[in-house]
């Protein structure tokens, strides 16, 4: 009779058993079974916290120009990726940086303890040199000492993790698989890093400039100014069939050979380029200071202590509001209320995985979003169950009275529940227009909840009902239904 | 049941609430936080247990502020037992370690003091995120006018609906901002972005009530089209009436766990929050279809004559 409500199990259940697989686990591997080597997936499934719950820094940064000045959006996400790299290369893990246009860059440190150095260290202009290396090519990434300016380098001389480079081509006729990263042109021990001579900086580059090379490809051709052009004619002139590398704030980011003396100023870097590629280095020699002058307008730090027992007591809120919700829909409305229940808790399960698939960074209004669309998957229950009492009362059959429940609620729970969505699509702009993630996390869980709960408070409820009915019998006298 | 013949009754208790919570705003003012008005927040805790009293905080700031960096006359609060949270105006990195390390040193009592909080906002941008405020709060309520229009089309006077749905939405928003008002005065509470947040909440909490009631008037006006429409109205509030208190309930439950368990850090924003969802049932039931009565029999035309002739059913 009512076999097609059935058919959902084949879903409900998978379903929840994911649910279960990623709520427990941090790491989800699934073998290939092809080969043994790979795996098929492979995810990370950690939850992840947001800077109130686990403690560190963010900062709104914003262009320090006239607010009437136009800022293009490509200047604004290269200073994101010069940050970034900068950000990386203070060996500050997990940062994240979002361009939030017209002027603005969000960036978010979790976990850092010492601010200053970090905002600092971002606030100023990057430093763009041109190095001798000797006769070997140093690796991108790497970060070298230089003899130029070193009392005001922001960098250590520990060297960070590396950190994935920001150009992809290696501009070199050499191949590249010498895969030495310390180079060695002297026998110096590994112990004593080398310090490498600066020829010029980037203060001397007037114009840069990508064209189309002739054998296909492009090239990108320098320009320097006047008395740096013999500067650069006798250096090149010395060092023939030898290497130069182009250093942003200490970091390789490529490494050249000189072909030939370059006299007159009007060096061409020659290479496999792609026109993204020859454009991402053009723009490094063009802005190895930042494109556009910023500043900080907003800062939040917080302890990790601070964090730690926000979420410890925000757990226990929640969990104590659960129980307090399931008992009062098991008591009220008895045998329905206990499968809302079920159903609850498949939404909870649900709601989980999807923070840790999507994933959903959790902050402290996150989780109260959370807490809330719980209660609007407690209403669309509620608004049923109270449809199946009037349908009950009217005189209907069991089976009448539930499937006309359903049907009836529907309309309200669709609008009243579209109400909601609309007002989180609202939050979720506000949130982004200036970096507010305690607004955009609050509207992100809500939402995922409220749609997570028409799934469980409208079909797995049904499904759970039928299955009890059809199975324990005397469970369809009326007393059950709170009649 | 007859609850839409004591309407009048419930606009006055809706005036009675409201009207001190305006005067609060009036003569105090909305307490607009950091958030909107750019400054810095210090949340410091004292190791040994023993925070410094109110005025030696505020004249220390008083010592270190300069004419540059103004930071004088601060608003220092007690967080907990061992923690205080400290309001000023912006300040850079240095006079920040020098605040830190003079607490340390005069009221640290040998051990350290800790920094579990620092947000710093400057001016110009708070004003900007006080002006989005207020258009997401106005572009929400366009666009849930327009969707219950709409949603309701099939409805004679659909646009009704939305508007008495945005008149309760604003009584909401009264009766949150006044409580924030006041409380905001009494318990030196701030609006800050977690506010906003909670009076977005509100109004969408507020419409997704009026809704359920108004689908059930949509049906009914079907069901029955020969009964005029203020008995309409009243039957279909009755038979929402239990759905109405279980789910205020409900929410009520969470945020009341939040409230009582939950961190210091979000106690303020459940309390908005309850204050605004008890406020959002009440004007569902109480004010939205009671105003939909008011305007099908058009009892503007009644207000203002001699209490003999009104006629209140």
């Amino acid at each position: 009779m009512n076999r097609r409500q059935y058919n959902w199990l084949i879903l409900i259940i998978p379903l929840v058993a994911l649910a279960i697989w990623v709520d427990v686990s941090k790491l989800i591997t699934v073998p290939n079974p092809f080969n043994s080597q790979t795996n098929l997936i492979y995810r990370n499934v950690d939850t992840r916290l947001g800077l109130d719950l686990r403690g560190g820094l963010q900062v709104l940064l914003e262009a320090d120009l006239p607010a009437d000045a136009t800022i293009s959006s490509d200047d604004l996400n290269v200073t994101r990726q010069i940050l970034e790299s900068r950000a990386n290369a203070l060996g500050v893990s997990e940062v994240v940086m979002q361009v939030a246009p017209p002027r603005r860059i969000v960036a978010e440190f979790p976990g850092l303890q010492d601010p200053e150095q970090v905002i600092a260290s971002l606030q100023q202009t990057g430093l763009l040199e041109f190095v001798d290396i000797g006769s070997q090519p140093i690796a991108e990434g790497t970060i070298i000492q230089t003899d130029f300016g070193t009392s005001t380098s922001a960098t250590t001389t520990e060297t960070p993790a590396s950190t994935p480079a920001t150009p992809t081509d290696t501009p070199t006729s050499t191949p590249t698989t010498d895969p030495s990263v310390t180079p060695a042109p002297t026998e110096t021990p590994a112990a004593t890093p080398t310090i490498y001579h600066t020829v010029l900086t980037g203060a001397a580059l007037s114009a840069v400039n990508v064209q189309a090379a002739s054998l296909g490809g492009f090239d990108i051709a320098t320009t320097f100014k006047s008395d740096a052009a013999t500067t650069f004619a006798d250096y090149t002139g010395d060092h023939v069939n030898q290497y130069m590398a182009i250093v942003l704030d200490k970091r390789v980011i490529s490494s050249l050979i000189i072909k030939s003396k370059i006299p007159n100023g009007q060096g061409v870097i020659e290479g496999k380029f792609t026109q993204d590629s020859a454009n991402t280095l053009a723009i490094q020699l063009r802005y190895g200071s930042l494109p556009i002058p910023i500043k900080v307008v907003q800062s939040r730090s917080v302890g990790p202590t601070l964090g730690e027992e926000s979420v410890r007591r925000s757990v226990i809120a929640g969990i104590i509001g659960l129980l307090v919700v399931v008992i009062f829909m098991g008591l009220y409305y008895r045998l329905p209320g206990l499968i809302a229940d079920a159903a609850l808790i498949t939404f909870a399960l649900i709601c989980l995985m999807l923070y840790k698939l999507i994933p959903v960074v959790l902050t402290l209004s996150g989780i109260a979003g959370f807490i809330l669309s719980i209660g609007m998957a407690v209403d669309a229950n509620i608004l049923i169950f109270e449809r199946l009492k009037e349908e009950l009362r009217a005189g209907r059959t069991l089976r009448q009275a539930i499937d006309l429940a359903w049907k009836r609620a529907w309309p309200s729970i669709r609008d009243s529940n579209s109400s909601t969505l609309i007002t989180c699509v609202i939050l979720f702009w506000f949130g982004s227009a200036f970096g507010a993630s305690v607004v955009k996390g609050f509207a992100l869980t809500l939402a995922l909840g409220v749609g997570v709960s028409l799934f469980t408070a409208i079909i797995v409820t049904r499904t759970f009902l039928h299955l009890v009915l059809d199975t324990i019998k005397s469970a369809e006298h009326p007393r059950w239904f709170g009649i | 049941m007859n609850i839409i013949k004591f309407r009048y009754i419930y606009f006055g208790i809706s005036l009675l609430v409201i009207v001190p919570g305006i005067i609060a705003l009036i003569l105090w003012g909305l307490p607009l936080g950091i958030d909107f008005t750019g400054g810095s927040l210090l949340e410091v805790q004292f190791a040994s247990g023993q925070p410094p009293s109110i005025t030696d905080v505020a004249t220390l700031y008083n010592e270190l502020s300069t004419t540059q960096m103004d930071i004088s006359n601060p608003v220092v609060q007690p967080v907990g037992s061992d923690s205080l949270s400290i309001r000023s105006k912006e300040m850079n990195d240095t006079l920040k370690s020098q605040i830190i390390a003079a607490l340390k040193d005069r009221f640290g009592g040998g051990q350290d003091v800790i920094i579990m909080n620092f947000t710093q906002v400057s001016a110009v941008i708070g004003k900007e995120v006080a002006i989005r405020a207020a258009g997401a709060v106005a572009l929400a309520s366009f666009a849930i006018l327009i969707y219950i229009t709409i949603a309701f089309r099939k409805v004679p006077n659909s646009f009704r609906f939305g508007t008495a749905a945005i008149i309760a939405t604003i009584h909401d928003i009264l009766v949150t901002l006044g409580a924030e008002a006041i409380l905001g005065h009494f318990l030196g509470w701030q609006a800050d972005s977690l506010f906003l947040t909670a009076l977005l909440t509100i109004i969408g909490f507020s419409v997704h009530d009026d809704i359920v009631v108004f689908d059930r008037i949509r049906e009914n006006s079907n069901l029955y089209r020969r009964i005029d429409f203020t008995t309409v109205v009243n039957h279909s509030i009755v038979q929402t009436l239990d759905r109405s208190i279980n789910t205020q309930l409900t929410v009520m439950f969470t945020l009341l766990a939040l409230a009582l368990f939950g961190g210091a850090s979000i106690r303020h924003f459940v309390v908005i929050l309850l204050v605004g969802v008890f406020s959002g049932t009440y004007s569902s039931i109480f004010n939205a279809s009671p105003v939909l009565v008011v305007w099908e029999n058009k009892e503007w035309r009644n207000w203002f004559r001699r209490k003999s002739e009104t006629t209140i059913i």
